[in-house]
């Protein structure tokens, strides 16, 4: 397996690396942490003219959460960043369920968050993190930044809303207003499988009522499933069995899986059900407990 | 005073591996390893499509690109009378397809340039033009009369059909079944699966034209056929051929046949006058180089109510693959498949088999297994645990009534094997009792409470391992026996060498035991060599668990004949006649006077200094050993489990393993093959399958399709032993390498059933992905795996 | 070198290049590479150092496992001029002439391998999670080695060799004495 030739840049800056990408035209790409695009070189399925390694742009490698509790990701924060991180789980913990879900070990010590969300593959798990969370990503241009929420950035597979000679720099999930609460389900034959099915839940409490709600499905689809109003209809209200069963059915419901080799259409979005209702279930003890 | 056995590293040691220290120190010497001056690399073109008429291709991109050398095509080979090869089972095989493609990932063209980038680059730029046909991808569609024929290249082929075999007593099976009280039945599929090491195929060819002589580095099992099927094939002379095969990453039978890649690179080296390396991608060896399984099962059982077994027969259906390239003994169309239910007393039994062309990649090798005893172990252990049940009989105590007993050996099976050791019930008990199975039916209603459902399945098994005897095994005309030539220097150290091959399994390590167990030389001071055709003796390599009872063998024989003629230098050493001569391990002495004697280093040192009058000089010698019968360990697999039925996922609670191999040479690297055998066992009831959607594309091209376990999923195993010697085997030892590959399926998966039976449900195809799990229980109904299968 | 391989020298002149300097097992290494050859094919052409292997072609296996600033990375899923200015271990530099790295006795030892082609990958993979994790559970060693895969010893005897590994190391500092 050995990649198409391409032309290799590997700018210092941000600004650079716009730069290199308005001049190419939309024959490039930019490369992060590689983990999806460099096995894309070697089959060929990708060929760009034109290679952006960023990983010697310094400063882009952060993870914080800003005073108004939202996360800020930088390009270059790698997944292993986020699963070690001793506070996500606090803050963020939907994020943290998915943190060591993600490809295998060694696949986290390299491949980054952004780069995985700019992948925009159906079956990743961070875009379905980021859209349950209400995130969006910074895009840089030629002329400037700008913001595209998750439910806006990607098309399909595959395909975001980043223009050629745009660069994604961020991605930034707020944090609740309240109590975080979520979970982030994967069904996976073994580590490092692609997902059958996943499900990303996330909760902002008040107390033990539901100040908002976020759902979003991977492996379900040809893209990413919003199911961000599907499980609306728990805003307002506590956990509790009828609760939770209207709510796993109505993020079911918005599914669209599609049978091959990994089960059935039927199969999967079962699987999305049960996973809702298992995430709903154990955080409505988890408040039991804390009550 | 004789040496302490274990301290020289003998029988029965767990002596730490001498090969590792290269290995650990990434020092081992894998073909990709290999570079000779002036290499070039070559790269394969494979078909996008399983079936389709080749209405052009055109090269000439691919010649222009820098850096290419040499574009090969079908018409190339063609010219050379290589464009198709023998098989394994007397069908032919292409090479570069010529006329049509009959599976995707068929070899279509082949490039060779500076480097495997450019040839990569080349590849690409080479047009191929296709008529597509409709794609064969089951049995049943082979069969159906308006099926395309795939093999339209074959005189006298008028249909897809390749075999139909028979073996047993027809009539007695009948009256069997006429006698019985309960006729319990099952049908079901046992995947393709592939052996999948973690190296691929590959090999450097180097023609030397100035000396005629022909070296290749190749990932080879079986160095010494590969030499002789060069020979025919390429038509050189024998000994002018010389197969290097050496570190080996794995071969699990994979390495066995002779593929494509290796026949063009040896041609493009001969066309080129320099090296060629051809190292084949994951995808390629997945998609293209032998599988193993993929076959229909079904049988009928005929019971007495006081759960005696009276009869059984049985009918296999096998997928082939477009050649039918099967590596097995020639006189045996589906591979040993009739020493099925051998480990039970069947008084009557009856086999037919049939096996079809389809659009699929060629194979059928015995992966990890000895010839189709994989599949016959699996079904026999599913049969056994389906008519436990109709019966309303406890597990354990039906295969009680029904193994065979330890006072009835030999026993000559229904189908006419001989087995000839074992303590089966006593394996058997030792499983049951370490698993708890006196509990178990509490902890299943306890559990149920809790919506887990636990089950429990055993699996009980022997099988015939170590082919030949020559008498009735040969592959291509070739018997199958082996050999061992040991040299030992004047220094009392020595070199062993044999045909066989080891691949991991430690041959390094353990054939120098059974010399320092035969000669009292410390097993450190022995080297074994393996795999150069022009140094080791000739041998049928490492397959089949054939390593141990036939080339082990030789390995003691050979062992034994040195010892003899020391032994005659020690009496002219002694001064004593040879009847006055008595051994211990490392020392003759003269009877009656302990103190007086020779080591065998001493009488090493006279066999090139001091022989007696009219002796040969030296001390080497080599032994062929043809084995009496097979050799036939038992095994006791023993699994619980716990589904969770929303899910259909399933973990391991507990597995339990009762090996017996009768004596162990080296016990920590058996017990390193049984565990590695259980993991491959787990992954086949698991995940690892390769299956095709109706176009006949691979689904299992990669490992991100094609599932291997990792640590984190692989379950923990308690091994057991028992030691029954093999009567016939020098040193009383049976194969082992791939007993638990054998019987582990049948334990997970008949667990797994016992956990979800309830619902009414006989057979759920593997591997138990989550989502057929999840639909049988839901539906109670049985999971068909056949392909194709559906995408959307 | 304007070959991809120095082993022969390819007619790819034009072809551009670009000049990488990075330390490989403690020394200094400078090598012209083009930019799409990947890590593992300088490691094991260029370098030879063919301890590091090649099993698959999608990330999947881990037989390539380099430490890559002391991390493990699959070396086949990046390029080599990635490596400008990094640190890399191999196989190769796990031991010195005379001394075994505790992880490479620990392999031996508890017979923690069999063809040996996962081998490299599998204990330097162990030999950062050790320096994180001196102490790992069972479950730690099986987590931290899921993206290296085995298909000869069913791991349990891998697991066995880590915990060798880490109690020697912890023995070594004089814990647990």
């Amino acid at each position: 397996m050995y990649p198409n030739r391409f032309d290799y840049e590997s700018p210092t800056t941000v600004e650079e690396a716009i730069a290199i990408l308005d001049r190419s035209g939309g024959e490039a790409k930019v490369l992060s942490g590689g983990q999806s695009l460099i096995p894309m070189l070697k089959l060929r399925f990708a060929a760009p003219a034109t290679i952006v390694d960023i990983n010697n742009i310094p400063g882009l490698d952060y993870h914080h959460v800003d005073d108004e509790g939202n996360l800020h990701i930088g390009a270059l924060c790698r997944h292993v960043d986020l699963e070690e991180s001793t506070t996500l789980a606090d803050t963020h913990p939907t994020l943290a369920a998915a943190a060591e879900l993600v490809a295998d070990p060694i696949v986290r010590t390299r491949g980054t968050f952004v780069g995985s969300v700019c992948h925009a593959d159906p079956q990743g798990d961070w875009a379905a993190t980021m859209l349950a969370q209400g995130g969006y990503v910074v895009a840089q241009g030629p002329n400037g930044r700008r913001r595209i929420d998750m439910g806006d950035f990607v098309l399909g597979p595959f395909v975001t809303a980043l223009a050629y000679n745009e660069m994604a720099v961020e991605a930034v999930i707020p944090g609740a207003s309240g109590t975080p609460r979520g979970s982030y389900l994967k069904l996976e034959r073994r580590v490092g499988d692609f997902a059958t099915a996943s499900v990303a839940v996330s909760l902002d409490m008040d107390g033990d009522v539901i100040r908002k709600a976020g759902c979003a499905l991977a492996g379900v689809g040809g893209r990413t499933i919003d199911a961000n109003d599907a499980i609306s209809c728990l805003v307002g209200k506590t956990l509790t069995e009828d609760s939770i069963d209207q709510a796993s059915d109505a993020v079911a419901a918005v599914a669209e899986p599609r049978t091959d080799h990994r089960g059935s259409d039927a199969y999967k979005r079962h699987i999305v059900q049960t996973f809702v209702k298992r995430i709903l279930t154990n955080l409505a003890r988890t408040e039991q407990k804390a009550a | 005073m004789a040496l302490d056995e274990l301290k020289i590293g003998g029988m029965g040691a767990s002596r730490r591996r001498v090969e590792d220290n290269r290995f650990i120190r990434g020092k081992g010497k894998y073909v990709d390893d290999v570079v000779l001056p002036a290499m070039l690399h070559m790269e394969i073109l494979r078909s996008p499509v399983a079936h389709a008429r080749i209405k052009s291709i055109d090269t000439s991109a691919a010649w222009e690109v820098p850096g290419v050398r040499l574009v090969l095509t079908g018409e190339t080979m063609a010219a050379r009378n290589l464009a198709w090869m023998p098989t394994l089972s007397y069908d032919t095989q292409a090479v570069i397809a010529t006329d049509k493609v009959r599976f995707q990932g068929q070899e279509v063209a082949a490039v060779v340039a500076d480097d495997p980038y450019i040839a990569k680059d080349a590849c690409s730029k080479i047009v191929v033009e296709y008529e597509q046909l409709p794609a064969i991808v089951n049995p049943d569609q082979a069969k159906d009369s308006s099926a395309p024929l795939i093999r339209d290249d074959k005189v006298n082929q008028d249909s897809n059909k390749i075999f139909d075999w028979e073996i047993g007593d027809k009539e007695a099976t009948e009256k069997a079944f006429a006698d019985a009280d309960v006729v319990s039945s099952l049908e079901l599929h046992y995947p393709r699966s592939h052996p999948s090491p973690l190296e691929p195929c590959g090999s450097i060819a180097d023609f030397d034209r100035a000396t005629g002589k022909l070296t290749v580095y190749m990932t080879t099992q079986a160095p010494h056929i590969i030499r002789a099927a060069v020979a025919m094939v390429a038509e050189l002379p024998e000994h002018q051929i010389r197969i290097i095969s050496p570190d080996l990453g794995g071969g699990f039978g994979n390495k066995v046949p002779v593929y494509p890649g290796y026949v063009i690179s040896i041609l493009a080296s001969i066309l080129t006058e320099r090296p060629v390396k051809w190292i084949e991608d994951k995808s390629g060896n997945l998609i293209s180089t032998g599988f193993g399984r993929d076959v229909y099962l079904k049988g009928e059982m005929a019971l007495r109510k006081d759960g005696k077994i009276l009869g059984m027969r049985m009918h296999t259906t096998s997928d082939h693959g477009a050649f039918f390239a099967d590596a097995q003994p020639t006189k045996f169309k589906i591979g040993l498949m009739h020493s099925t239910f051998a480990c039970y007393d069947v008084p009557a039994a009856y086999l037919t088999s049939d096996g079809y062309y389809t659009n699929k990649a060629p194979g059928g090798v015995a992966y990890r297994c000895s010839f189709r005893v994989t599949e016959a172990m699996f079904f026999q252990e599913r049969m056994i645990h389906a008519a436990a049940n109709d019966l309303g009989m406890d597990q354990a105590e039906f295969r009680r009534v029904n193994l065979v007993k330890d006072d009835m050996f030999p026993y000559r099976t229904a189908f006419g094997f001989l087995t000839d050791s074992g303590q089966y019930a006593k394996c058997l008990d030792l499983g049951l009792e370490a698993i708890g199975y006196s509990s178990f039916k509490a902890e299943q209603e306890e559990a149920r409470k809790r919506g887990k459902l636990l089950g429990i399945g055993i699996s009980t098994m022997t099988e015939p391992l170590g082919a030949g005897n020559s008498r009735e095994y040969d592959i291509i005309g070739i018997k199958m026996f082996d050999s061992a030539e040991l040299r030992v220097h004047m220094t009392g150290k020595a070199i062993l060498r044999t045909g066989a091959k080891t691949q991991g399994q430690g041959h390094e390590t353990t054939w120098a035991q059974i010399v320092a167990h035969e000669l009292g030389i410390p097993a450190d001071d022995i080297v074994v060599e393996e795999g150069d055709t022009d140094t080791a003796p000739f041998g049928m390599g490492t397959y089949a668990s054939r390593s141990t009872p036939v080339a082990g063998a030789a390995v003691a024989m050979v062992a034994r004949k040195i010892r003899a003629k020391a032994r005659k230098i020690a009496a002219h050493l002694l001064e004593v006649s040879e009847e006055d001569i008595e051994w211990e391990l490392g020392r003759f002495y003269v009877r009656g006077n302990e103190e007086r004697g020779v080591t065998i280093q001493d009488c090493a040192l006279a066999a090139y200094s001091n022989v007696p009058d009219g002796m040969e000089p030296g001390l080497e010698n080599n032994a062929y050993y043809d084995p009496p019968n097979l050799t036939w360990p038992f095994a006791a697999y023993i699994c619980k489990v716990e589904v969770d039925p929303e899910t259909g996922v399933w973990d391991v609670l507990k597995f339990v393993a009762v090996d017996d191999c009768g004596v162990r040479i080296n016990p920590m690297v058996v017990e390193g093959q049984i565990m590695g055998g259980l993991t491959e066992a787990y992954a086949m009831a698991n995940m690892q399958y390769i299956t095709f959607d109706e176009e006949g594309n691979c689904i299992g091209a990669n490992y991100i399709d094609y599932l291997l376990p990792t640590a984190w999923e692989t379950p923990g195993f308690e091994l057991h032993e028992v030691v029954t010697p093999c009567p016939h085997h020098p040193i009383g030892a049976k194969g082992i390498g791939e007993c638990a590959t054998v019987g582990g399926p049948a334990a997970f998966v008949n667990a797994v059933m016992s956990a979800i039976e309830h619902t009414g449900v006989r057979n759920v195809d593997m591997p138990l992905m989550p989502n057929r799990v999840y639909d049988a229980v839901r539906n109670g109904q049985d999971v068909s795996g056949m392909p194709p299968v559906r995408v959307d | 070198m304007t070959s991809l391989y120095d082993e022969v020298q390819t007619p790819t002149d034009g072809v551009p290049t670009r000049r990488v300097t990075m330390t490989v097992n403690g020394e200094k290494r400078t090598v012209d590479v083009e930019p799409r050859l990947l890590l593992a094919h300088l490691l094991r052409q260029g370098m030879q150092l063919t301890g590091t292997h090649v099993g698959c072609d999608t990330t999947s296996c881990g037989a390539c496992t380099v430490l890559f600033d002391g991390r493990p990375v699959k070396s086949c899923t990046m390029l080599a001029v990635q490596a400008d200015g990094h640190d890399v271990e191999t196989v190769e530099g796990m031991s010195s002439a005379s001394e075994l790295h505790p992880v490479q006795e620990g392999f031996k030892q508890e017979h923690g391998l069999q063809c040996g082609y996962c081998t490299p990958g599998m204990m330097l993979t162990s030999k950062a999670l050790l320096e994180r994790n001196p102490d790992p559970s069972e479950d730690d060693i099986r987590w931290a080695l899921s993206g290296n895969l085995c298909r000869c010893t069913g791991y349990q005897n891998i697991v066995k060799s880590v915990l060798w590994a880490a109690e020697k190391m912890r023995a070594e500092r004089g814990e647990d004495a």
